[in-house]
């Protein structure tokens, strides 16, 4: 480092930092624009603001734009149609129902998420051995790509080869194929399945981070005034780690109801738009139907969850805190 | 009662309650061990029979009668030969590689000095802008996803790989700068001041001292940007349909699977060849992660 090959001046060290004194500015030296804060800290910013500005904000009014027109992949011309996307969306029953769907997926997955998170992270806490490989393994599903996780669940959801009929065969409770992804609710059942598997490590690890703030003094304290696990559990560790458990639940509730991906793979929407959700049907409308001016519209309707959620997390983070 | 009497029931007293902590510390590492071994099942459990049928053969597979969780047959790389040789995985493998390292890139010249500006430079306004590139990180692909299709036609760049590099860095550079915060601001400012007495300007000070120190931070968000370009699929759906300029992510799930047609063993194993490498790296970096995203949203 730079920094320690560089001799000190005798009587520097300790004292009050010369540019400081000077207003910023080194003694002798004279200032540069690479000195200046207040031309810098725009100046460092500028590269990404500028990125962001262009590739997300001017996106998102487009979209905005886009909702109001009649813009196809084939027709880009802008033609102000006013509300007439949205009034063909809101007679369309296949809206409805994935508007349910986004609904139901995440609050059932986010519900089932919260309980086996918290119980996870408990164990990813505790010292023992092997907690490496544990670790390793309990992780796979939210390391792994979702298109790639999703394709391990097609197989063990396959009509025919399934190893999860398999075993419901050899153990004799089923006789022949559950057929998970033909039947409009074990399509939803297995949608859910996989999206809570995909996202309670992730759940777990943020939770876990709350775990480990909690002062030791607090958890030895409960000890010593003998609390059990459940006491410690409900009068100590729930209270103090809810706003961590709320963030971890809300960042799972967006990353379930803006995905699409696990919907695409698995069932692509079907059967007859049983698992069809917001995301999925504004693809199938905008990109693949090339009908971008209702794929555009169909998408904003993801951002008041969006925004309620984003919200939200910024409150309980702010109770963090406070902590 | 003596006073012996009354002691030894004491000692007994205190022996019962010994032996009862014991005895429930003895059932909590058991429940422990219970539930670990449980979540690492339940977790794993698909990739595990993901390895064992990417290694069937296919009389060991196909029949009705076969058993789907373990070997009927000795195992055979048949069909990872199969994906590597006669599949564009590698193709697709070697896309998400370049992107990834493009982005990583792009990712760092842009969101280190931003965060440096808004954890150093006391700026009036760097906390709300922290609240926006919060936001920011928060909006997803499925949002923008149908305007950018439009934007990335505009730009010439549809159909191509490098839709991709241009547009993923939206999904990484708000989560990086955030990280970037947090370790920044856990480098003592005392440092960077020495380096300017000693004659570095505040630019060099933060290239020749801040950087080097934030390394282990940096180093991370590399490994998480990367992630998060290799995991990505909405827009390399949606912006890129010739085989072999697909990612990988979307390459295997559009292109492995042909309509009714599954290769299993092979679709499996291009699950398991991705997904392994990817935990193991994102594992040794898991501890940094938690301490970035805490750091970032606590230290003031």
């Amino acid at each position: 480092m730079a920094l320690q090959r560089e001799r000190v001046e005798p009587g520097t060290a300790g004292r009050k930092p010369e540019w400081e004194r000077a207003g910023g500015v080194r003694a002798g030296v004279r200032p540069t624009l690479a000195d200046r804060e207040g031309v810098l800290a725009p100046l460092f910013l500028l590269p990404a603001v500028a990125y962001i500005v262009a590739l997300v904000a001017i996106p998102f009014l487009l979209a905005i734009a886009f909702s109001f027109s009649d813009v196809t992949a084939g027709d880009p011309s802008f033609d102000w149609v006013g509300l007439r996307n949205y009034r063909r969306i809101f007679q369309d029953p296949v809206f409805w129902q994935s508007l349910r769907n986004t609904f139901v997926f995440t609050v059932v997955s986010m519900a089932l998420t919260v309980v086996l998170a918290k119980a996870l992270a408990m164990v990813l806490v505790a010292d023992f051995r092997g907690k490496w490989v544990v670790r390793f393994l309990v992780l796979l599903p939210w390391t792994t790509p979702v298109a790639l996780a999703t394709i391990v669940w097609l197989y063990l959801l396959d009509s025919l080869y399934s190893p999860i009929d398999w075993m419901l065969r050899q153990i004799g409770l089923l006789d022949g194929n559950v057929f998970w992804l033909g039947r409009p609710g074990l399509a939803m059942v297995s949608v859910v399945l996989v999206h809570t598997w995909r996202i309670v490590p992730l759940a777990a690890v943020i939770i876990m981070a709350g775990l480990v703030a909690i002062p030791d003094e607090i958890n030895d304290a409960a000890a010593i005034d003998g609390a059990g696990f459940w006491r410690k559990l409900t009068e100590v560790t729930l209270p103090l780690t809810m706003p961590v458990i709320a963030v971890a639940a809300l960042l799972g509730a967006i990353l379930t109801f803006t995905d699409m991906t696990v919907v695409y793979v698995l069932t692509r929407g079907g059967p007859t738009n049983a698992t069809q959700v917001l995301p999925s049907w504004a693809f199938i409308r905008g990109i693949v139907g090339a009908d971008l001016a209702q794929g555009a519209a169909i998408a904003l309707f993801l951002f008041p969850l969006l925004l309620a959620a984003a919200v939200a997390i910024l409150r309980a983070v702010r109770r963090m805190e406070v902590l | 009662m003596t006073a012996a009497g009354v002691e030894l029931g004491d000692r007994a007293r205190v022996e019962a309650r010994r032996r009862h902590a014991a005895r429930r510390r003895v059932l909590g590492r058991v429940g422990l061990y219970a539930v670990a071994v449980l979540a690492a099942l339940a977790a794993a459990g698909p990739f595990l029979i993901g390895v064992v049928t990417a290694l069937k053969q296919d009389a060991d597979l196909y029949p009705g009668s076969a058993n789907r969780v373990w070997f009927g047959m000795a195992p055979t790389v048949e069909h990872l030969r199969f994906l590597l040789d006669s599949t564009a995985f590698t193709t697709f493998a070697w896309n998400t590689l370049w992107v990834g390292a493009l982005v990583v890139g792009i990712t760092l010249l842009l969101s280190l000095p931003a965060a440096y500006s808004l954890a150093r430079l006391d700026m009036p306004w760097a906390g709300p802008l922290g609240i926006a590139i919060f936001f920011v990180y928060l909006i997803p692909p499925t949002l923008l996803f149908v305007s950018l299709s439009r934007v990335v036609v505009e730009l010439g760049l549809q159909d191509s790989t490098w839709s991709l590099v241009v547009i993923y860095p939206t999904i990484t550079v708000p989560v990086s700068v955030w990280l970037l915060i947090g370790f920044l601001k856990g480098i003592p400012r005392d440092i960077e001041e020495q380096a300017m007495v000693d004659g570095y300007s505040r630019t060099g000070a933060f290239v020749r001292t801040v950087i080097p120190l934030a390394f282990p931070g940096i180093v991370a968000v590399v490994v998480f940007a990367f992630t998060l370009a290799a995991h990505e699929f909405i827009y390399a759906l949606a912006f890129v349909s010739p085989t072999v300029e697909k990612p990988i992510s979307v390459g295997v799930p559009t292109e492995l699977v042909r309509g009714d047609v599954f290769f299993w063993q092979s679709l499996q194993a291009a699950a398991v060849f991705v997904a392994i490498p990817i935990a193991f790296v994102f594992n040794l970096f898991l501890e940094r992660f938690i301490s970035g995203f805490t750091m970032g949203a606590v230290k003031g």
